[in-house]
């Protein structure tokens, strides 16, 4: 079994620990370790690896594999970011009593995602602390859609209104405002309970899954070619991050590398889709402040980058692009002159409003020391990406685990202790900097070559992750493979599954009219974490 | 404050002088697919890559019939890819006042081998619905009252129903500064009960049906509905499932199809003013 180095040290000190417990270990790349344990043993292996490595649980997920396995198998995804690799432990739970022990009181990060293997798959999660539905509403009649004998085009009857309990919140003065699932600006539907006593939030519950698609389902439905197309609609604003993250997923599955020049070109779009979205947040978090000038230069900006991503890949959303085994079109010289004109353009412009905030200390003042996440609240919740760096958590998939063409350009990255909504606007910017560098350095080294591998048919029963740090944090995409081209299961994990949370604590003692920066700040994916 | 106004004199006017000129929209972009109807010799390839069921065929005897729904398409250009008969042009107005207005299909006769030979009639584009003259006559007149109703000062509600939030990064754009929509005395507003008009982006959820149709139930009348995107003209590729209705259409009563996976500002803007009389369909 071949390992990286790091990796190998945790393997040999596990197998000396657990010895036959650890019942089989397998692993299809050098940073991807499978161990299949018994259930028992999934406790003691997260506490080790959370304590001696500091591992972080960053996925936790099941599989129905009874047809074949007399059992539903549940993973937990942990990532060494010092060892530069991924530990995935698979657990059995047997299909006639199906239970298993819940991590979340030892790692709270896990809350959201356990219960969402209790909802779709029905397997009960024995001590979580608030075993409630979550990924399926109140209303929903007592049916697990992840389980494979259950139809992808069930009729269900229609919704009936939201029937959850929320906690009550009492006391004088005590008042709660109900906000969603529709709101009042453009953005996605969601319900937000405020529980208030003058103006300071005391408690912020959150309701999701407004738009749960039956996305992973469907995965198990299509021919993989087309499952690209679907990962593009994972989450509107991060199209090309989950479809690279799936393709990635998919050529890992099949051994399959994607040639260098294609490599550069996804880093290339991942950029780009960062600029895009970082600027257009820097703008509406000023706008929450009533900065709306800010804001409209900041639009200005966000659609000079939108025009560029049309003219390389034919999408203002870079959709289409991404293809397995590679990028589906090649920049020519022209194109890329004019998306070298458009960084050297847009760079200076940038400046300008980065200035332009900065003189202005009426947005500052509404932005320091509001909706702090501090930083050992973050690391509890196991808080990723932009919203994690600014909440002092040093890491960056691109870093820590180079993928596309990461490992051959270099760059910084930003990270900072106070947690403030400020902090999260200041990741972005520098982000944007560092962005614009990547691009250029990519630019200058851009290899030649093919921009496809071939990969037409995936080998069936192959397991992989394909990971990819997205603007707004890691993505991670897990697939199983089944015959003819198919998926017997795609695990998608956007960080706004795992940052939502946060929101609720970031918000404690802010006032309800802060409440829209501070979301804003976070910015993250419904559609991502309801799929 | 005299920093914001010297760099905001310095930017000058950066709105786009769409619809009087032609969208601003790079030759290199993925719009309206073409077919060569005459010269298409198969649609099985394209069909077959086709991410959401946009082109197909059904064969009958010797008979094929072959279409493409413009409200399924994601504009992929997978079909093109594969079929020399097909291409993608960049045109973004496409937004139609029918559901049916969207899909062109023709009539092939099937040879042995599965190819289909020569057309059989020309190819049609979905009609307006109704023959009767008379129901015609009166839909007319109804339309002319509802654009001098709505036709100038608009105030539109977004709902998102269940999109991936793609279409909601483009419906933003239209509040910049690049395409303004207030220029046309066009206005997004808070409330349901403020609005005329009803954008919504789909595919509708299940979690999201109730929503949806509480928000329509809150609007004063004459009220209209667009569809925005593939996933709200049809469901997209997400279709009809355990979770979602499919298109905008399966919950209340859509005015104008918007389609484009996301369609663009000025596809957008074209679909919205199309809705209150103020442009024509293209195509």
């Amino acid at each position: 079994m071949n390992l990286l180095p790091g990796l190998r040290i945790v393997f040999d000190e596990l197998t000396q620990r657990f010895g036959a417990q650890i019942e089989h270990a397998h692993a299809p790349q050098l940073n991807e370790l499978y161990l299949h344990t018994p259930v028992v043993l999934a406790g003691g292996l997260c506490s080790i690896l959370y304590r001696k490595y500091q591992a972080r649980l960053a996925g936790v997920f099941a599989e129905d594999a009874r047809a074949r396995d007399k059992a539903f198998f549940v993973y937990y995804l942990y990532a060494l970011d010092s060892a530069h690799g991924f530990v995935i432990v698979r657990v059995p739970v047997p299909a006639d009593h199906p239970e298993l022990p819940s991590l979340t009181n030892a790692i709270p990060a896990v809350n959201w995602q356990e219960r969402e293997v209790q909802d779709l798959f029905g397997l009960k999660l024995v001590g979580h602390p608030n075993p409630r539905r979550c990924a399926l509403h109140d209303d929903w009649p007592e049916v697990h859609p992840l389980r494979k004998d259950f139809d992808l085009k069930t009729q269900l009857p229609p919704f009936q209104g939201e029937r959850h309990k929320f906690r009550k919140v009492e006391g004088e003065g005590v008042f709660q405002v109900p906000v969603g699932p529709v709101h009042a600006g453009i953005i996605e539907p969601g319900h937000f309970l405020f529980s208030v006593a003058g103006e300071p939030v005391l408690y912020l519950q959150l309701r999701m899954f407004y738009v749960h698609k039956g996305t992973e389902k469907l995965f198990e439905s299509l021919p993989i070619p087309h499952c690209v197309r679907l990962a593009e609609s994972i989450s509107g604003d991060s199209s090309f991050a989950h479809a690279t993250a799936f393709c990635h997923a998919i050529e890992r599955a099949a051994e399959v590398d994607a040639p260098p020049r294609a490599r550069a070109l996804r880093t290339i779009c991942l950029e780009l889709e960062r600029i895009y979205n970082h600027v257009a947040d820097i703008g509406a978090i000023c706008t929450d402040v009533a900065f709306v000038t800010a804001h409209m230069h900041a639009m200005r900006l966000k659609e000079q980058v939108l025009r560029a991503n049309e003219q390389v890949t034919g999408n203002r959303l870079l959709r289409g692009m991404a293809c397995l085994g590679g990028v589906r079109f090649d920049f020519d010289a022209e194109q890329i002159q004019a998306l070298s004109n458009v960084l050297n353009s847009l760079e200076p412009q940038f400046n300008s409003l980065v200035e332009l905030i900065r003189s202005h200390s009426g947005t500052r003042d509404r932005l320091e020391t509001t909706g702090v996440l501090k930083p050992e609240v973050s690391r509890d919740l196991g808080v990723v990406g932009i919203a994690g760096r600014a909440s002092g958590f040093d890491h960056d998939l691109r870093r820590d685990f180079p993928h596309a063409f990461y490992d051959q350009v270099s760059f910084t990255v930003p990270v900072f202790t106070e947690g403030d909504v400020q902090r999260r606007m200041v990741v972005r910017r520098e982000e944007i900097f560092q962005s614009f560098a990547i691009i250029r350095q990519t630019l200058d080294k851009l290899p030649s070559g093919p921009i496809q591998s071939r990969l037409e048919q995936v080998p069936p029963d192959r397991v992989a992750l394909g990971y990819v740090e997205g603007w707004r944090g890691e993505i991670f995409h897990w697939v199983h493979t089944a015959p003819r081209n198919r998926l017997a299961r795609c695990k998608i994990k956007d960080p706004s599954l795992q940052n939502w949370p946060a929101l609720s604590e970031a918000i404690l003692g802010n006032i309800i009219p802060d409440f829209p920066v501070v979301n804003k700040s976070f910015n993250l994916s419904y559609s991502g974490t309801d799929r | 404050m005299f920093d914001v106004l010297r760099q905001s004199l310095n930017t000058g006017v950066v709105t786009t002088t769409y619809p009087a000129a032609s969208p601003e929209v790079s030759n290199r972009a993925r719009g309206r697919p073409e077919i060569d109807w005459a010269q298409w010799k198969d649609a099985r390839p394209a069909a077959a890559v086709c991410p959401t069921g946009a082109i197909a065929f059904a064969d009958e005897g010797t008979r094929r019939t072959a279409s493409l729904d413009l409200g399924q398409c994601v504009f992929c250009g997978l079909c093109a890819d594969v079929d020399p008969a097909i291409r993608m042009t960049n045109e973004c107005e496409l937004a139609a006042r029918g559901r049916s207005r969207l899909i062109a299909s023709a009539h092939y006769k099937l040879q042995n081998d599965g190819t289909h030979e020569k057309l059989l009639d020309e190819p049609t584009l979905g009609g307006a619905g109704t023959t009767n003259s008379a129901m015609q006559a009166a839909g007319q007149e109804l339309q002319a009252r509802l654009d001098a109703v709505l036709g100038r000062s608009l105030h539109i509600r977004e709902v998102d129903a269940g999109s991936c939030n793609g279409c909601e990064i483009e419906i933003v754009g239209l509040n910049s500064p690049v395409y303004d929509i207030e220029r046309f005395g066009i206005h997004f507003v808070a409330s349901p009960r403020h609005a005329d008009m009803l954008l919504v982006t789909g595919p509708v959820t299940r979690n999201m049906e109730l929503a949806l149709r509480k928000t329509y139930d809150a609007m004063p009348a004459p009220r209209l509905v667009v569809a925005v995107g593939a996933c709200g003209c049809s469901g997209g590729i997400f279709g009809r499932n355990y979770a979602t209705c499919g298109g905008v259409d399966e919950v209340i009563p859509v005015d104008v199809y918007v389609p484009g996976c996301p369609p663009n500002p000025h596809a957008l803007l074209h679909g919205i003013l199309l809705a209150v009389g103020r442009i024509g369909e293209k195509r």
